[in-house]
């Protein structure tokens, strides 16, 4: 079966600085893949790429064998990739339930809509007439991912969840990936959290400043050999 | 192995020096040529004023005004004010047209940084406009009229167009110089650290706030100078020409067009822009057209101005403000 | 006339230029530029006016239903292609290019319609009024414009808060980047509410024309009015622009009381005391949209 995605041999420039040296990445469809790394590495760079707020100044991004790579974010969107940013990136002037919508504006058919998200994710519900500006750091990105699987994406892009929140509720947002891949949804997931994304990806790979130093099925991989990749000694 | 850090480069120095030449040679002109031509170039000295401290307030301190027009016509009318009315003289009330306008600047600035962004633009203004309203309600001033500079009449024509040419002159390069040794200075360093990144600038102990408080009162001193040497060229003034947004035009398009950023770009602007008026105010509006036109196209294809995209790119320039590591 | 009056008639105006300063406010809130063109765009739009009723005599009224949508579009093209490009320029640049259409609007009207001064005619309901008691009484058209106003106001608060378009606006003004992840495209985004702004203020300015005389000079004077009112109103808030602009209006009138040539200057200071004493405005608001 065809791959989802293809990253080919990218390479990714901020201003003068380069962040990716010739990446690749093969996603299979239903697959969950994890991307690891310290801080800088570049996964976030990575996934921003994938989703079209940056382009690689060399290589090829291919989503079901359709070349993207000079495709802009916005009609990438509409594809079937969605991304769920660093930071949430949660829209301050909107409530929660109008940021959940807004995920929607260019849906595909499926299963997600906004009673199916409240159930995946309860709290939220009685927050929905809340201002995204006053939620804790667990429900924004409850509602960042809630807001991103509107869309009924193929491919969810997960951009470090777990970043700022205390481990109990990394786990409660983790939790909610079976249901999502149950679904049928691929996820590529980019953690720092490295236990975390080892639980629940089927492959990891692992980026050290700006290359791919390691790629194995997440079952297989030791952790000697994560650690020797992640901080390259 | 010592590093020296160096405030000129050779290319600095010359051009440095070249300016000085020039500014001596223009200083000849009366003796060289008619007072018909002296009497134009005041116009170009006033923008070369103008230009500089629009480039001064925007381009180094930020700060997008559309009202320094007030500042001008400031000037012109203090030496109305000081010359017919005060007894001084003529020429002398040009300075202390300067440091008026320089005074008025502090509560106006009080009540302008209230606002920031495109609001601060409107609001110099609506500043402006205000000033010309109230002064066009003064009576000794000539209200809607306007007066006229009665005190200049004993003198020669020649002489005084000369000692109007010297007296721009002399504006012009002391506002220049003033410019220069100001960004070369450590209150220069903090203004360039705040158009670069104002809130990291302050985290270095950089004072935004007063900072921009002094640039825009040197601003305004500068152009209400200008404004003064106006009134001697003109030997009228009137609110309505002098209080002109036209004037905010004039300086947005030869900084701008000219080079933001730089100390050469708005003297080029300056330069354009006379050369543009000489061959070109005959036509009326449609040569304000094509001002408009280049002024916009500059912006969105050239950002850096002539000078900026050109000899700026090099390093090379008249007034070396930067430093070197040698 | 009496103060009573004159306040009424102060409201009236108000509605005016709440109108009026809507558009400044959209695209301020929206895209954060402040369109220095605005006063001379509405211009634009009263001779565009006057020229279909010069050319074929198509009455004021009717002439707007060709005149909206004109600029309109011409809102969407400038700033698809003209303003969006000097977003990227830097802060100056939107101020640059803005303040240079605004002397190349001010300078063709002038070349194409001389500096004469123009009137929509728009007949007797320019004089009809309504009799309120003995001292007040309301013009009909002064009213038809507060109601125009407040109409358009309302529609527009609801559209943003109750659309999906009006919901991706709000977004688009609060993060661009990531709108684009929920399939939108910003810079479409943009443009709609330079359309929509650009079609307020083309209402406005046709109004206008049918209010008082125009000619190719008086933009200026205009931005500035409309700047007033939503500083006087606090950012933040469309209603805070209609009470910005009531304020306004009631401020010129009463100023007109005592002198004509007072009108003016009694709305510059009343902003400026506004400035002075309650630098937020009268009706600040968290929002992010005015």
């Amino acid at each position: 079966m065809n791959p989802l995605l293809i990253v080919e041999e990218i390479d990714v420039r901020y201003g003068d600085a380069q962040a990716l040296f010739g990446v690749g990445l093969t996603v299979r469809t239903g697959e969950t893949v994890a991307v690891i790394g310290a801080n800088g590495a570049g996964k976030s760079t990575l996934l921003k790429t994938v989703a079209g707020l940056l382009r690689p100044a060399r290589g090829r991004i291919a989503v079901d064998g359709r070349d993207v790579t000079a495709l802009p974010a916005h009609r990438r969107a509409r594809l079937g990739i969605a991304l769920v940013p660093e930071g949430r990136r949660l829209f301050p002037s909107l409530s929660v339930e109008e940021n959940l919508r807004i995920g929607a504006y260019r849906s595909a058919a499926g299963p997600w809509r906004l009673d199916r998200v409240y159930e995946l994710f309860p709290h939220l519900a009685g927050l929905r007439g809340r201002s995204a500006a006053n939620l804790s750091g667990g429900e924004a990105q409850a509602v960042a991912i809630g807001r991103a699987l509107m869309s009924n994406p193929r491919l969810l892009l997960l951009d470090e969840v777990s970043l700022g929140l205390a481990p109990i509720i990394v786990r409660q947002l983790y939790a909610a990936l079976p249901a999502i891949t149950a679904a049928g949804t691929t996820v590529l997931v980019v953690e720092q959290d490295v236990a975390q994304a080892l639980a629940v990806a089927d492959r990891v790979q692992c980026l050290l400043e700006g290359r791919v130093a390691l790629e194995a099925p997440a079952s297989e991989v030791t952790r000697a050999a994560v650690a020797s990749a992640y901080f390259g000694v | 192995m010592t590093v020296a850090v160096s405030r000129a480069t050779p290319a600095g120095r010359a051009g440095l020096g070249g300016a000085i030449l020039a500014a001596g040679a223009l200083a000849s002109a009366p003796y060289l040529f008619t007072s018909d031509i002296t009497h134009t170039l005041v116009d170009l000295f006033v923008f070369v004023v103008i230009a500089t401290m629009w480039n001064l307030l925007a381009g180094y301190g930020g700060l997008v005004s559309v009202g320094q027009q007030a500042y001008l016509g400031v000037g012109a009318y203090a030496v109305i004010a000081l010359s017919v009315h005060g007894g001084v003289n003529a020429f002398l009330a040009v300075p202390l047209a300067a440091l008026l306008t320089g005074a008025l600047a502090v509560p106006l600035s009080l009540l302008a940084f209230r606002l920031h962004g495109g609001y601060f633009a409107i609001g110099t203004w609506v500043l402006a406009e205000v000033v010309k309203l109230v002064i066009a309600q003064i009576g000794p001033l000539g209200k809607g009229s306007g007066a006229s500079l009665t005190t200049v009449s004993g003198y020669d024509p020649d002489v005084r167009v000369a000692y109007t040419y010297w007296l721009a002159l002399a504006v012009a390069v002391v506002s220049v110089a003033a410019v220069y040794l100001l960004l070369r200075s450590r209150t220069g360093l903090q203004l360039t650290a705040i158009r670069d990144d104002a809130t990291a600038a302050e985290a270095v102990g950089a004072r935004v706030g007063r900072t921009k408080r002094l640039v825009y009162l040197i601003a305004g001193a500068g152009t209400g100078a200008a404004g003064a040497i106006v009134c001697l060229n003109t030997l009228t003034v009137q609110p309505e020409s002098v209080f002109s947004v036209q004037w905010s035009a004039y300086m947005i398009f030869m900084a701008v067009v000219g080079g933001i950023g730089t100390i050469e770009g708005p003297i080029a602007g300056a330069l354009l822009f006379f050369g543009l008026q000489q061959a070109l105010s005959a036509q009326g509006p449609v040569y304000l057209i094509i001002l408009g036109a280049v002024g916009i196209a500059v912006m969105l294809v050239a950002p850096q101005g002539l000078w900026g995209s050109t000899l700026g790119r090099t390093g090379f320039g008249f007034f070396p403000v930067g430093h070197t590591l040698r | 006339m009496t103060w009573a009056n004159a306040v009424v008639q102060g409201i009236l105006l108000g509605g005016l230029y709440a109108l009026f300063a809507t558009g400044l406010s959209l695209m301020f809130g929206v895209m954060r530029i402040v369109n220095l063109a605005h006063g001379d765009l509405s211009v634009l739009a009263a001779f565009l006016a006057f020229a279909l009723g010069d050319a074929l005599h198509v009455a004021a009224f009717p002439a707007l239903l060709a005149v909206v949508p004109a600029m309109a579009a011409l809102g969407y093209l400038l700033q698809r292609l003209l303003l969006q490009r000097s977003m990227r320029a830097g802060p100056l640049a939107p101020l640059v290019v803005t303040f240079g259409l605004s002397i190349v609007l001010q300078n063709a009207l002038l070349e194409w319609f001389s500096p004469d001064s123009r009137a929509l005619d728009i007949g007797g309901l320019g004089t009809a009024s309504l009799r309120l008691s003995g001292a007040v009484s309301i013009g009909w058209f002064a009213l038809l414009c507060l109601g125009v106003a407040v109409t358009v106001l309302a529609g527009l608060q609801l559209y943003l808060s109750r659309t999906g378009f009006g919901r991706a606006m709000r977004a688009t003004s609060d993060d661009p980047e990531t709108v684009q992840l929920m399939g939108i495209d910003h810079r479409h985004v943009y443009a709609v509410a330079a359309a929509i702004a650009f079609a307020t203020l083309a209402v406005a300015g046709v109004l206008f024309g049918m209010r008082t005389t125009f000619d190719p000079s008086i933009g200026p004077a205009r931005l500035i009015f409309a700047f007033e009112a939503v500083i006087i109103g606090g950012l933040g808030n469309l209603w805070g622009t209609l009470a910005g602009a009531v304020v306004l209006g009631v401020a010129q009138t009463l100023g007109a009381q005592v002198s004509p040539a007072y009108a003016v200057l009694a709305g510059h200071l009343v902003f400026l005391a506004v400035l002075v004493l309650r630098p937020q405005g009268i009706l600040r608001t968290a929002g992010v949209l005015p």
